[in-house]
């Protein structure tokens, strides 16, 4: 479940904020803004992609780094947000 | 306005033709529709060309025009503003006129005055002039960069137009795009001057004077913008200061309405336009014919406060209302007139205004460009200026939450997106005191769609477009105020190089219409550059002494609105509905790989998101916008160099 979960996610922010399919250009634990894989509107997307793809929505709480900054943030925000709604 | 152009020689054995110069004429032709002609020195050192739009003097301005004994020959294009006052001084110093043009005065100025002439000229141009007796060329482009002039070497001659497609005829080969100008555009939206899209094709940069003398270019700097160190501003109350701003902001707009034509103006609906109308009005009771822009897309329309202006002055106006389709359509020809990588559609809009204002039957229109590059209104000039208070402070959290003021629309993402905010917005916050630290984030926003360069155009790279740039600096940059640095890198960088030539000039004359900048007159500039920056941005309200100046002659509602950026719709302008043809083709595997800027499966996934309109970031629609037109310019000036030389002067290359 978490790799498949986690193999979305990467092919999400490889096609849509990196545009390739070479799997070595992204690190896990890579922060997407330190690293400029998203400028001030990408969050935006990231949100827009998590809404569309998961079923829930991401409170105005729920937007910080902490959750969405990384593939490894995000999956795990994910899987926590699944497991209340579940 | 008008087209120039010309040849000169650099050695003793080449002789210039008048055929080769008239064959860079037809290409300039929508800058002069009027009338041309070519000037060849009796030992065929050199050849002028001009095509004329005649706005002053209609009988008698035609060119190439020469002094009393035709020793000195001129080729301009432009205006200048103050051609009364100066033939009245140069009369009285025993010079004598046979016309009644612009034209004639810069000749005999530069006979009384020397290579300092220019100094004399209050006004925009582009001047190619010729010394018989001295054998030297002049070529002379205004302070600011209102009107282009790009020149070549080609073996031993010096090719010399207005625009780049001048050139061509007179090439052996076709251009080739430079590695370093698209990186640098890719950063700073515009090459550095002199740079051009072109290897081996410069411009002569805004305030500068080429001098060509026995076979050797020299060039040197005659005006560039200037600022004040440490305490050195102008003195007075806020109010003294707002009194005289008004008065020379309305002597430079009278002068730009002197023309033997009807002249008409540009009204957005925001602060500058609004005031220029204004200004306009306070100078002349005849009617006023205003244009302006309307879009489909409302969050982009000012057509509510363009209408509160309309009444507030009872001006007469045309609009058009600019559709998603329009803006895709007119894109090829919009950067084949721009002659440039453009990474926003923004200049397709103003290149239909002024189709408007043509079809209208006006060559000259006033425009308020320049008012936020010379007295302070950028939100980029906010954004700094919060990001130097939040610098010496940095673990502060609410000195960044100002940005909030600039960029309300962040708002809407919550209490916690404060974070984002704050790591994006605090590039180069450790050294707030670095050269472009105005400019980081935009640059580095920009220089993110460089993912999509080709490995072939990464590796042609050597140096990086900052650093480079932050070599060129002027020595005194280091000592200005923090503000002024911003203003002087707006003014250099984006003015420039994108918003007066492909915005500007290049979409005005698509259309054979004059723009005319009284916000950008001389004195304005230097009387702004010598103001207390807390006038120009008091805490974080913009233009402050702007507003003080016209707000008894402007309704309170335009002077209190919260700027709205210029802006057309980018990647929804092709993607909203099927976009045209060409812009499938232009970004096929296939040309991306045979051209070979870019990484054609990076390019696929832009478009495949492009399409299914989840591109929202600015790096997508800067990234789609730039790439397309890359391609178009490869297409018209490389690919079909042949043709687009034969089929000069149409509104630009049928595909073949």
């Amino acid at each position: 479940m978490t790799m498949y979960m986690k193999k979305t996610i990467r092919k999400y922010i490889l096609e849509h904020l990196l545009f390739t399919e070479d799997e070595s250009t992204l690190q896990d634990d890579e922060s997407f803004l330190n690293n400029g894989i998203i400028d001030s509107t990408g969050v935006m997307e990231i949100i827009l992609f998590i809404e569309e793809n998961f079923g829930f929505r991401v409170n105005d709480d729920e937007i910080m780094p902490a959750n969405l900054d990384s593939v490894n943030n995000l999956t795990d925000f994910i899987q926590r947000k699944q497991v209340i709604a579940a | 306005m008008c087209g120039i152009c010309g040849i000169a020689a650099l050695s003793l054995e080449i002789k210039i033709s008048e055929s080769d110069v008239r064959s860079m004429l037809p290409s300039l032709r929508h800058r002069g529709p009027d009338g041309s002609g070519v000037y060849l020195d009796r030992r065929q050192r050199i050849g002028l060309g001009h095509t004329r739009l005649s706005i002053i003097d209609l009988a008698g301005g035609a060119q190439p025009m020469h002094n009393e004994d035709k020793t000195v020959w001129i080729s301009f294009n432009g205006e200048i503003f103050n051609y009364l006052e100066l033939r009245n001084t140069l009369l009285k110093e025993g010079h004598s006129f046979y016309t009644h043009s612009d034209t004639e005065v810069i000749v005999h100025a530069y006979e009384q005055y020397g290579d300092d002439f220019v100094q004399h000229l209050n006004g925009q141009f582009a001047i190619a002039l010729w010394d018989s007796n001295r054998q030297r060329l002049l070529l002379v482009r205004d302070r600011v960069g209102i009107l282009p002039l790009f020149y070549t070497r080609q073996g031993d001659r010096i090719l010399f137009a207005s625009e780049i497609k001048a050139l061509l005829p007179q090439l052996s080969e076709a251009p080739r795009i430079s590695p370093a100008s698209l990186d640098q555009i890719f950063t700073f939206w515009a090459p550095r001057s002199p740079n051009t899209l072109f290897e081996d094709i410069f411009e002569v940069s805004p305030g500068h004077m080429l001098v060509l003398e026995s076979g050797r270019l020299q060039e040197s700097t005659y005006w560039d913008w200037n600022f004040p160190v440490l305490d050195g501003y102008l003195k007075g109350s806020d109010t003294e200061l707002a009194e005289q701003l008004y008065y020379l902001l309305a002597d430079a707009t009278s002068i730009r309405l002197r023309a033997d034509v009807p002249v008409g103006a540009y009204l957005s609906g925001g602060l500058d336009s609004s005031a220029l109308v204004a200004l306009i009005r306070g100078h002349s009771d005849a009617p006023l014919k205003t244009f302006s822009i309307g879009f489909e897309e409302q969050s982009l329309d000012e057509s509510a406060f363009q209408k509160q202006m309309i009444d507030y002055l009872g001006i007469e106006n045309s609009r058009i209302l600019c559709h998603n389709r329009d803006i895709a359509i007119d894109f090829p020809a919009t950067v084949f007139n721009a002659e440039t990588v453009i990474l926003r559609t923004a200049p397709s809009p103003m290149r239909q205004l002024s189709g408007l204002a043509h079809a209208s039957g006006y060559k000259v229109v006033l425009t308020g460009e320049g008012a936020d590059e010379a007295l302070g209104g950028y939100d980029l000039f906010k954004e700094a200026k919060i990001r130097q208070f939040w610098a010496r402070h940095p673990s502060s959290e609410w000195r960044s939450l100002l940005l909030k003021v600039l960029y309300p629309y962040l708002e809407t993402s919550g209490t916690q997106a404060k974070t984002y905010l704050q790591n994006y917005y605090s590039i180069g916050l450790d050294n707030p005191n670095q050269p472009g630290f105005s400019h980081l984030t935009r640059w580095f926003t920009t220089a993110q769609c460089k993912v999509f360069f080709s490995k072939e155009l990464n590796s042609a790279l050597r140096e990086d477009a900052v650093a480079r740039l932050t070599k060129q600096l002027p020595s005194a940059f280091a000592h200005w105020h923090s503000f002024n640095r911003a203003q002087y890198l707006e003014a250099k960088t984006l003015m420039g190089g994108y918003l007066l030539c492909s915005q500007g000039d290049r979409m005005l004359m698509a259309n054979s219409v004059e723009g005319r900048f009284p916000f950008l007159d001389h004195r304005v500039i230097e009387f702004a550059n010598q103001l207390n920056p807390r006038l120009k941005m008091r805490v974080l309200n913009e233009k402050y002494l702007f507003k003080q100046a016209m707000k008894n002659h402007l309704p309170r509602q335009i002077i209190e609105r919260h700027k709205q950026p210029y802006r057309a719709p980018d990647i929804p302008a092709f993607f909203s509905v099927n976009p045209p043809a060409y812009v499938d083709d232009m970004l096929s595997e296939e040309k991306l790989k045979r051209y070979g800027y870019f990484d054609a499966q990076k390019v696929g996934f832009l478009l495949k998101k492009a399409r299914r309109g989840s591109s929202i970031a600015y790096k997508d629609n800067m990234a789609l916008v730039g790439v397309l037109s890359t391609q178009l310019c490869h297409y018209f000036f490389i690919e079909q160099f042949s043709q687009t030389i034969r089929e000069a002067g149409t509104a630009y290359p049928s595909s073949s």
